[in-house]
């Protein structure tokens, strides 16, 4: 049995929720700036986004719409303290490369 | 004003005095002095109000009042519960009232002493515990206040604490009565072991209708006994009150004088159903007492320190007590309580007069010829003197003379006991009358010419007591004195009734069924005031006729020296018990924890450095190998889940 959303099948919403998820994973792994991880890390949370919207409107049902709400005020306050925490990182160390930050190291 | 109201107010107010003293002393200065003084005053007043409120005359059954449930745990119920009766009325009436006029005393005493809000706050925290101790209504809110009292006297005792007699005095009453502790809680566990209840009601009413308790009671009595030796100083924990004189002065009067050593006394009486019940007990404390007072006497005669004196004596008179209680004459016992705190509070007070205005002179050697300057000291001090003696009218006459007659009817072995300690008492307190008030002044010359009666402040409650211990004795008058007064007994017998209907169910004879005829009770009382009366001249003989001055405690040779060191007991008690159980304490640090303990948790410490060192390699600092570890994880449980079908 398969989902439509105005005649498009569910899986394709989902497939494109997979590979913006991957490409974030990736972009997380890989960049060596914060920044860079930063916007990888919002698209992890949109194609999370896009999963709970695409399942709220095929089933009907609200509550998903609600999370993604959630999700993206938090998304918004986490930038805003990141990329602050980023900017005072980068008046002490003159860099925003992450692998550069590693003061806590024993 | 209802009892239920006024009673928790009375002892809650020392609390508050010693909260504020204790907390806002520092900005409060002179004042937390008249402050802890009133909170007392008023104390007093109210417990003066319930008193009459009680209706102690007429009234048989106690007044229990409940302040709120306290312990429930399994089958345990305390209540912090005041048992209001003739007996804690009349104990809260001699320690506020007393204890009042030893704060008031104090303002004047302590003036100058850095310490002195500090001082209050202790006296007041006194005042409450033993507030406590006297009106619980069951035996853990009563070993609160007992517990209480302890911790107060080594405050107080250890007061001058950058001294290291007075801390060491302190830490040693503390320990002693510890000792005596260890009895009274087995006395207690023994109690709701056996009665699953810790109120005096409901243990005064087990002992007829629970056979097993009634069989262990002799051993009850015992515990609880062995408390009250460690609190009233008697043999052989008797130790820790001669050096309790190291705290100052007034606090001799409240502590060791007035209140805290007679709460064995009181502990006696209250538990008197057990006590009777128990009268192999009674044989015990009757002849610990007897040989206490003795002992203690023999002590006093000797002794160059004015406070010394009066520790034994007060040990001694407390023997007294203990003889009368142990007798079953528990009227008497807390007849001479009364009129003891009377006339010691007055003594301790009237030599602390003396050591102020001779700037901490305390050797009798050192005095002589005060009566001229000092009238006020003077005439108050005769008066206790004559009170401790046992020299009529003054209260001490009648009040160890009552003891002296039941311990005749006792045995005459005691009674022989009791009448020599009289003589020596007789003797030591004059021979210190005399070498502080009369004859040629050996003052030294700088400290003469600062020689003044204490102030107002002190020489008020001076006269009060003196008062007290003149008059006191008439609340019990023996039968040929206008026909016999028995106030005390009329009024303490609904206390008692019950535990003698106790003690006859079960022992069948009680223990106080002696009375005395009226011509004997003449012959006894010719005795003792003979024997007074010699042992004073035997005193002004050698120290106002003789102008003897006592020589110097260490060129006392033979039996002298022995009584001068006290029978060598604290000396006994270094060598056989606390040597060895320091040697015990060094070896066990110095062999088993370093060789054993400190390894085993030196090792523990070694195993924990040495996992961490590899453990820590884990921790990289960079934030992409975290990443890749979460995201790796991730996977690998994700893909667990799937394969296990969720």
């Amino acid at each position: 049995m398969s989902l439509w959303i105005s005649g498009i099948p569910v899986e394709y919403f989902l497939i494109l929720a997979m590979i913006t998820f991957t490409i974030g994973v990736a972009g997380v792994l890989v960049r060596r700036s914060a920044v860079l991880i930063f916007m990888s890390i919002e698209l992890i949370l949109n194609s999370v986004n896009l999963v709970f919207v695409t399942f709220s409107k095929a089933l009907h049902q609200v509550d998903g719409e609600v999370v993604v709400f959630f999700v993206m005020a938090i998304a918004a306050s986490e930038a805003a303290i990141g990329l602050a925490i980023v900017i005072a990182i980068h008046r002490i160390k003159k860099t925003s490369f992450v692998d550069e930050m590693n003061l806590m190291k024993w | 004003m209802e009892i239920s109201v006024l009673i928790p107010t009375l002892v809650a107010l020392p609390l508050i005095g010693f909260l504020v003293s204790g907390l806002f002393g520092k900005w409060l200065k002179g004042f937390t002095g008249i402050f802890s003084t009133a909170v007392v005053f008023i104390s007093f007043g109210l417990a003066l109000v319930s008193f009459f409120l009680f209706h102690p005359m007429e009234r048989s059954i106690p007044e229990i009042v409940t302040v709120f449930p306290w312990i429930e745990a399994g089958g345990i119920k305390v209540s912090l519960a005041y048992q209001v009766d003739q007996l804690s009325l009349y104990m809260i009436l001699i320690i506020t009232g007393i204890g009042a006029l030893i704060h008031l005393y104090s303002i004047g005493y302590m003036k100058e002493d850095p310490g002195f809000t500090r001082y209050f706050a202790y006296l007041n925290l006194f005042i409450f515990s033993m507030l406590n101790l006297v009106l619980a209504e069951n035996l853990i809110l009563l070993f609160l206040g007992w517990e209480g009292v302890g911790l107060c006297s080594y405050l107080l005792i250890g007061f001058d604490y950058h001294k290291d007699s007075a801390a060491n005095a302190g830490m040693k009453a503390f320990i002693t009565n510890r000792i005596g502790d260890l009895g009274m809680l087995l006395g207690i566990s023994l109690v709701y072991w056996y009665t699953g209840s810790v109120s005096f009601t409901a243990i005064a009413e087990a002992i007829p209708e629970v056979p097993s308790f009634r069989y262990i009671l002799p051993l009850v009595g015992i515990c609880f006994f062995i408390g009250a030796i460690g609190k009233s100083a008697q043999l052989p924990l008797h130790v820790w009150l001669p050096d309790a004189m190291a705290g100052p002065t007034p606090v001799s009067a409240l502590i060791h004088a007035a209140t805290m050593v007679t709460a064995g006394i009181f502990l006696i009486a209250r538990l008197n159903p057990i006590f009777l019940s128990a009268p192999q007990v009674g044989h015990w404390i009757v002849i610990i007492g007897s040989v206490t007072a003795f002992f203690a006497a023999t002590v006093g005669l000797f002794q160059n320190d004015i406070k010394k004196v009066l520790a034994y004596s007060t040990v001694s008179q407390l023997g007294y007590m203990f003889v009368a209680m142990g007798a079953g004459a528990y009227v008497a016992g807390l007849f001479h309580l009364m009129t003891h705190a009377f006339f010691k509070a007055l003594l301790f007070l009237g030599s602390g007069s003396v050591i102020h205005a001779l700037h901490h002179e305390q050797d009798l050697r050192n005095m002589g010829g005060l009566k001229k300057q000092m009238k006020i000291t003077w005439i108050t001090f005769l008066i206790g003197s004559l009170a401790i003696s046992g020299i009529p009218p003054f209260s001490g006459f009648f009040s160890k003379d009552l003891i002296l007659e039941k311990s005749y009817a006792y045995g005459t072995l005691f009674y022989g006991l009791g009448i020599v300690t009289a003589l020596m008492t007789a003797f030591y307190m004059f021979r210190m009358t005399y070498l502080a008030f009369y004859g040629e002044s050996r003052v030294s010359s700088h400290k003469a010419t600062h020689l003044h009666e204490s102030p107002l402040v002190m020489t008020i409650p001076l006269v009060i007591l003196s008062i007290g211990a003149a008059i006191t004795g008439f609340l019990e008058v023996p039968h040929f004195l206008f026909g016999g007064v028995d106030v005390l007994s009329r009024y303490f017998a609904p206390v008692f009734l019950r535990g003698i209907e106790i003690s006859q169910m079960i022992v069948k004879q009680p223990l106080d069924a002696h009375e005395t005829g009226a011509t004997l009770e003449l012959i006894l009382v010719g005795v003792s005031v003979a024997i007074a009366l010699s042992g004073i001249f035997i005193a002004r003989m050698i120290f106002v006729s003789g102008k003897n001055v006592p020589d110097a405690e260490e060129s006392h040779t033979g039996a002298k020296r022995i009584l001068s060191k006290k029978y060598y007991v604290d000396e006994f008690y270094h060598g056989f018990i606390i040597e060895p159980i320091v040697l015990l304490g060094k070896f066990l640090a110095d062999h088993v924890e370093k060789n054993f303990l400190d390894l085993m948790l030196r090792g523990t410490g070694r195993v924990a450095v040495a996992i961490s060192l590899v453990l820590r390699r884990v921790q990289t600092g960079i934030v992409v190998d975290y990443a890749i570890l979460i995201v790796f994880g991730t996977v690998i449980i994700l893909s667990l889940f799937l394969l296990r079908g969720l």
